[in-house]
């Protein structure tokens, strides 16, 4: 497989506080990566590197073009969604507007056919759609995140812990959603997670960050069954 | 009874000048947080264009729409040239290229086409309207105006995947970047917009108090009240609180005996202060939400 993202010493930094020392990765098209690490690892700052939202230096190539030197708003009409910590929906816009958002850069005829596709993957949001983004519950405004960045109808989305403050029932349903997303549309993943494990279940690949380096990578799979990643991430 | 009657109409036609302003003040409000204390003077500025049209030979609506289309193209080189460099500088650098767009706008105009009081025409005539004379000509088609912009911009914010795009970038710049909204060019937008309802304040205001370089000091005054009454945040807010304005200043001056028409600016500012005293962020303003 080809990568379709492909990274070589990316540096971040916030003032002159360095927070990624030069990392190295690749996610295949298609294909599904994890980012596994402790609090204050850096993985938020990884995500937010990629797509232009901090200081940053290195090598970012998107399919073949280096995307380092772009503002924000360009790499997302290259069909990258981010889903940020903490959702980062519009709280008092409704459902509605907030998925047209999503796909603002987009034709318009096309944006109202994948609204529906999007109320298709959460039938809920479709109930509340005339209602305010910050009246939601936490699993639906995850859903409103997601959904938002489906609208783009992207080619890599970049999940920044999905599972954040939802019951464990929703969060099993979430990945299984993320999954189907990636099997059926292609849609290429970068996870963020605090649950290693399920976000091992999900990916192909997975990256240890360990204070700004990726200690460790290789196949989730592997990864999962690794000693050291069982004591660490796994609590087991 | 008619007294009173023809006060609120009054009141209700200036105070439709106030929301303009009020309003354009908030739209540069949301895209930069800080008070575009040169509204007035960009307002004023564009009544003296559109005035140069007309002498020149221009039919009246020819003038105001070509005025509004030059006030808009302004604003957004303002914005450019000006504020986008601006960006995170400090609030006091703010305020001196405030100072410094009032001064600049308020002497050019006079450099250009002089200091004197020069009479502006309407479009609607100035016989009284309803026998009674309840309200005049202008007052009435100057409603009607402001109404259609009003209505325009509502349309446009509401139903317009441009308006979206914009409100979204004045409420959370980074959640917009997100979906790929260049905040950047919105915050232009926002200029442009408010440099042409400002234009259309000048136009609309500039018959009743004649042309000449400080004519929209006390309008900016009226309009940063109604912005205020109506708590910044809210375009809605803000026009009511401009109408609101226009209404209690006539009715102070007429009712109250020791306001007459030299208090009226003084008890429009008492009303700014006591607002803020009570409800710090306006009438429909709510304390803004700590982002965790
Ligand atoms: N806005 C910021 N300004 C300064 N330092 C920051 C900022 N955001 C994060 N950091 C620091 O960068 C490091 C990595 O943070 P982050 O990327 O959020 O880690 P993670 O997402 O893995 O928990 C931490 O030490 C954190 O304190
Ligand atoms: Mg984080």
């Amino acid at each position: 497989m080809t990568a379709l993202l492909s990274v070589r010493g990316l540096t971040a930094a916030y003032g002159d506080r360095r927070v990624l020392n030069g990392l190295d990765f690749d996610i295949a098209e298609g294909g599904a990566a994890a980012l596994l690490g402790a609090n204050g690892a850096g993985k938020t700052t990884t995500l937010r590197a990629l797509c232009g939202m901090t200081q940053r230096a290195g090598a970012i190539v998107l399919d073949g073009q280096d995307i380092a030197g772009r503002p924000t708003e360009e790499i997302v009409r290259l069909r990258v969604a981010h889903v940020p910590e903490g959702r980062g929906t519009l709280t008092a816009f409704t459902v509605e507007e907030n998925l047209a958002l999503g796909a603002i850069t987009r034709p318009a005829r096309e944006a109202a056919a994948d609204t529906e596709r999007v109320y298709a993957y959460f039938p809920v949001l479709k109930e509340r759609r005339q209602q305010q983004a910050g009246t939601l519950s936490g699993g639906e405004q995850q859903m409103l995140a997601i959904g938002r960045a489906l609208m783009l109808r992207p080619r890599l989305m970049l999940l920044d812990e999905p599972s954040f403050g939802l019951a464990p029932m929703l969060v099993t349903e979430l990945f299984e959603m993320l999954d189907r997303v990636r099997r059926e549309e292609g849609v290429s993943l970068l996870i963020v997670e605090q649950n290693a494990a399920l976000a091992l279940a999900i990916t192909d690949h997975a990256y240890l960050l360990q204070t700004g380096a990726i200690v460790q990578s290789g196949r989730s799979e592997e990864m999962l069954a690794d000693d050291g990643v069982r004591r660490s991430y796994l609590g087991h | 009874m008619e007294l009173f009657t023809q006060q609120v109409l009054a009141g209700i036609a200036t105070g439709g000048i106030y929301a303009l302003m009020a309003l354009a003040i908030v739209m540069i409000y949301q895209a930069i947080h800080h008070l575009n204390f040169a509204q007035g003077e960009m307002g004023m500025f564009s009544a003296f264009v559109a005035w140069q049209l007309l002498l020149w030979g221009a039919p009246y609506w020819l003038a105001f729409v070509a005025t509004i289309a030059l006030s808009f193209v302004a604003g957004v080189l303002i914005e450019r040239i000006v504020f986008k460099p601006l960006r995170r500088a400090p609030v006091f650098s703010h305020l001196v290229v405030f100072v410094a767009l009032f001064a600049i706008f308020n002497s050019l105009a006079g450099f250009i086409w002089d200091f004197t009081i020069k009479p502006f025409p309407s479009p609607f005539g100035t016989t009284p309207l309803f026998g009674a004379g309840l309200i005049g000509a202008h007052q009435a088609g100057m409603l009607v105006v402001i109404a259609v912009v009003l209505v325009a911009l509502f349309l446009f914010l509401r139903t317009t995947r441009l308006g979206l795009a914009l409100r979204a970038a004045a409420a959370n710049p980074e959640s917009a970047r997100l979906v790929g909204v260049r905040v950047g060019w919105m915050m232009a937008l926002g200029w442009g917009l408010a440099s042409a309802i400002g234009a259309v304040a000048g136009m609309m205001i500039a018959p009743i108090v004649f042309l000449e370089p400080n004519m929209m000091l006390s309008v900016l005054l009226y309009g940063f009240a109604g912005a205020v009454l109506g708590g910044l945040a809210s375009p809605g807010g803000a026009v009511f609180g401009g109408f609101l304005v226009g209404v209690l200043e006539n009715l102070a001056a007429t009712y109250v005996p020791v306001v007459g028409s030299e208090l009226k600016l003084p008890i429009a500012l008492l009303l700014i202060v006591v607002v803020l005293v009570l409800r710090p962020y306006g009438l429909f303003g709510r304390k803004p939400v700590e982002r965790v």
